[in-house]
């Protein structure tokens, strides 16, 4: 019934090699762009679009940088909240330096900003691996948001130490500012989000995915077989570096509008992006975005249930929010430790063999 | 000697009690990563918890007393009486027993295995709980926690010092805080307990069999389930100390277990696997971050203290990737 692989037959070496090589994969894939695209925006209400679709798509594209990282590479992060303060940072000096420059532009820029920060800290890898690097890349968290809280040119030497976008618009409709629409926000982020991931699914199936996984599974086997590490560590630290600060500098401008970054981009930020990749699924791009939608939907939900639904005092509540996360964590790792992803691997397996199992 | 001579001689004074403050924390992680392989993030939150449950016992509140009152319309807080501090202390032991038995029964034991990236999830999973866990149960007020500790700096250190600066100075004697004195012989006796239990008694000659090859120590009939009690327990009084030293010193509360996060540097720098590289490695971050922020903080804007361990770790991690007491890495293909 479901992935019906019979009858479909590639007759150019291209066919055979795209993404998505069965049909139903594809219609299904095109299916969901023109919900993203038509029919989301045309339902999408504010609140809607501010607490849960705009989050989720620039919280997709951090953790699309950090599975680069992690899932593929195999170098343990925990600076991704660095990374991000860092795009933001960019975004809001490049905006408000160059005003007559375009959205996408700025935020591109940011990126490379960012992926220059993120090799400079990359090059430890090189030496320290395993959780050693992981608490290496805790010092590229603490010193980038202590350096950007600590001096004033990043902020443009306001008073109160935040950074706020000013209004940019695109095609003539407000994108950044207080008097932006949040279905422009959403479908702006949406544009950058689809790219990100086709760009990250080609890298991930050329030749230097490839080079990240040998080193992942064993750096010095890869080295043997001539993958070259400094290349490959630190193009994995650039280019994951680029998504996150992408990910920062719309945080920042589309969807929080104004920032501190102490309070934006702390270490729970980095804990939060590493756990959307895990509980969506190392080394998956589709696993990026599910493990997202599930940390951001969840609170959302919770909440509501909680608090609009039971009455609940809000600070009991936000206990229980904690320990509701903490335990569907260890739930998930238990019973399904390669995250949804995987899950949705079996699905599809046992759908091929629907209604006919053996 | 110059009264500057002898503000830097407080100043690494200083940083060495700060230093063995850090190395309490980071105790309780080697103890599990030895012996289990797993990198316990919910070490800082198991500390906060051991602290929380010794204040609530202390002084008789009632567990999920916020709770009860949200769900039945309740007005009740405490039983009305006070514990004697010894058996408090007692008791919560005998809670964090429990807590190790309950995370090896349903959790480690499920994870046996997995990769180490997802035991170190499971343990932030682990303690995001418990933050909830420990505040739903015993509630999100600071607490002041009164052991008998003494706090203050010392008078005697004071006005013994006052003389040694040369005369006409403006010097005012050395400050050192009583409690950081009690907190250093604390962690002496600690260290030097926990190394004679792991040397000479069969028990820690098991933890130290099933650090080195869990297969073999299974081989030859080492229970790894009782082990990993043992040493979640063991884990669990070292954050009690821990959260004891801590609670006194800044009161209980959520912050307390933000002290995971000043271990870690600590940890890279001794080396994950050894218990005195854990103290020295604490007394050189402690003695470098408070020189540092003595010295270069000014210049630079001060608040140093966040990030400085970090780098001063992971500078000495590029020369020496394990760290300084760590086992030496050797990869084959």
């Amino acid at each position: 019934m479901f992935y019906r692989e019979s009858g479909d037959f590639k007759k150019t070496y291209q066919k055979d090699n795209q993404t998505f090589p069965i049909k139903f994969d594809r219609w299904r894939y095109y299916f969901v762009m023109l919900v993203a695209f038509i029919v989301v925006p045309m339902f999408l209400t504010d609140y809607m679009a501010n607490a849960v679709m705009t989050p989720f798509l620039v919280w997709a594209i951090a953790a699309l940088g950090l599975n680069i990282l992690v899932g593929y590479t195999g170098q343990l992060s925990l600076g991704t909240g660095g990374f991000m303060a860092v795009g933001a940072y960019a975004t809001y000096k490049l905006m408000t330096a160059f005003p007559g420059m375009d959205m996408v532009s700025v935020v591109l820029l940011s990126g490379l900003i960012t992926a220059v920060v993120g090799a400079l800290f990359g090059l430890p890898s090189l030496r320290i691996k395993g959780f050693y690097l992981a608490v290496a890349t805790l010092a590229a968290q603490f010193f980038l948001v202590w350096l950007l809280n600590k001096v004033p040119w990043f902020y443009n030497y306001s008073a109160s130490g935040q950074i706020s976008a000013p209004q940019r618009e695109m095609f003539g409709v407000i994108i950044t500012g207080p008097h932006a629409t949040p279905v422009a926000g959403y479908l702006f982020c949406l544009v950058f989000a689809v790219g990100l991931a086709w760009v990250a699914r080609n890298l991930t199936r050329g030749r230097l995915g490839r080079s990240w996984m040998a080193i992942r599974d064993m750096d010095i086997a890869a080295e043997i077989i001539g993958v070259n590490p400094l290349a490959a560590k630190l193009s994995a630290f650039a280019v994951s570096s680029f998504f996150v600060g992408i990910a920062g500098s719309l945080f920042f401008s589309v969807y929080l509008g104004a920032a501190e970054v102490t309070e934006a981009f702390g270490i729970s930020v980095s804990f939060a992006v590493l756990f959307m990749v895990i509980i969506g699924g190392l080394g998956s791009i589709f696993g990026s975005f599910i493990g997202a939608a599930f940390m951001v939907l969840m609170p959302v939900l919770l909440k509501n249930i909680l608090v609009g639904g039971m009455g609940w005092p809000t600070d009991l509540a936000a206990h229980f929010e904690f320990i509701i996360v903490g335990g569907l964590i260890l739930i998930f790792l238990i019973v399904e430790p390669h995250g949804l992803a995987q899950m949705a691997r079996v699905l599809k397996e046992k759908l091929r063999l629907w209604p006919f199992p053996h | 000697m110059s009264a500057d001579f002898l503000y830097i001689i407080e100043v690494i004074l200083n940083g060495l009690m700060a230093g063995v403050m850090y190395s309490l924390v980071a105790l309780g992680f080697v103890l599990i990563f030895k012996a289990s392989g797993i990198f316990n993030y919910a070490q800082g939150v198991m500390a906060l918890f051991a602290a929380l449950t010794l204040v609530g016992i202390q002084t008789g509140q009632i567990p999920f007393s916020h709770l009860i009152n949200a769900i039945f319309g309740t007005n009740m807080h405490h039983f009305g009486w006070q514990v004697p501090t010894i058996i408090a202390i007692l008791l919560t032991v005998g809670v964090m027993v429990l807590f190790a038995i309950i995370v090896e029964r349903y959790i480690l034991h499920h994870l046996v295995n997995q990769e180490p990236i997802i035991l170190f999830m499971a343990t932030i999973g682990l303690a995001y709980f418990m933050e909830g866990f420990g505040d739903i149960m015993w509630g999100s007020d600071i607490k002041t926690l009164d052991v008998g500790l003494p706090s203050g700096g010392s008078l005697w250190l004071e006005e013994y010092t006052l003389g040694w600066a040369a005369e006409g100075e403006n010097y005012y004697g050395m400050y050192l805080d009583k409690l950081d004195m009690v907190a250093s012989l604390v962690a002496i006796v600690l260290v030097v307990s926990l190394t004679i239990f792991s040397q000479y008694t069969k028990t820690g000659r098991a933890l130290r069999a099933v650090a080195d090859d869990h297969q073999a120590a299974l081989s030859v009939g080492i229970s790894l389930r009782t082990i990993w009690v043992i040493v979640w327990s063991i884990a669990g009084f070292v954050a009690l100390v821990a959260g004891i030293m801590w609670g006194a010193k800044s009161g209980v509360q959520f912050s307390l277990s933000l002290i995971a996060l000043k271990a870690l540097p600590v940890l890279m720098l001794g080396g994950f696997t050894s218990i005195p590289g854990a103290i020295i490695g604490g007394l050189i971050i402690g003695v470098g971050e408070k020189l540092f922020e003595y010295s270069i903080g000014p210049l630079i804007g001060g608040a140093t203290e966040n990030w400085f361990a970090y780098v001063l770790a992971l500078m000495f991690l590029v020369f020496r990737p394990q760290g300084l007491f760590g086992e030496k890495i050797i990869e084959r293909v």
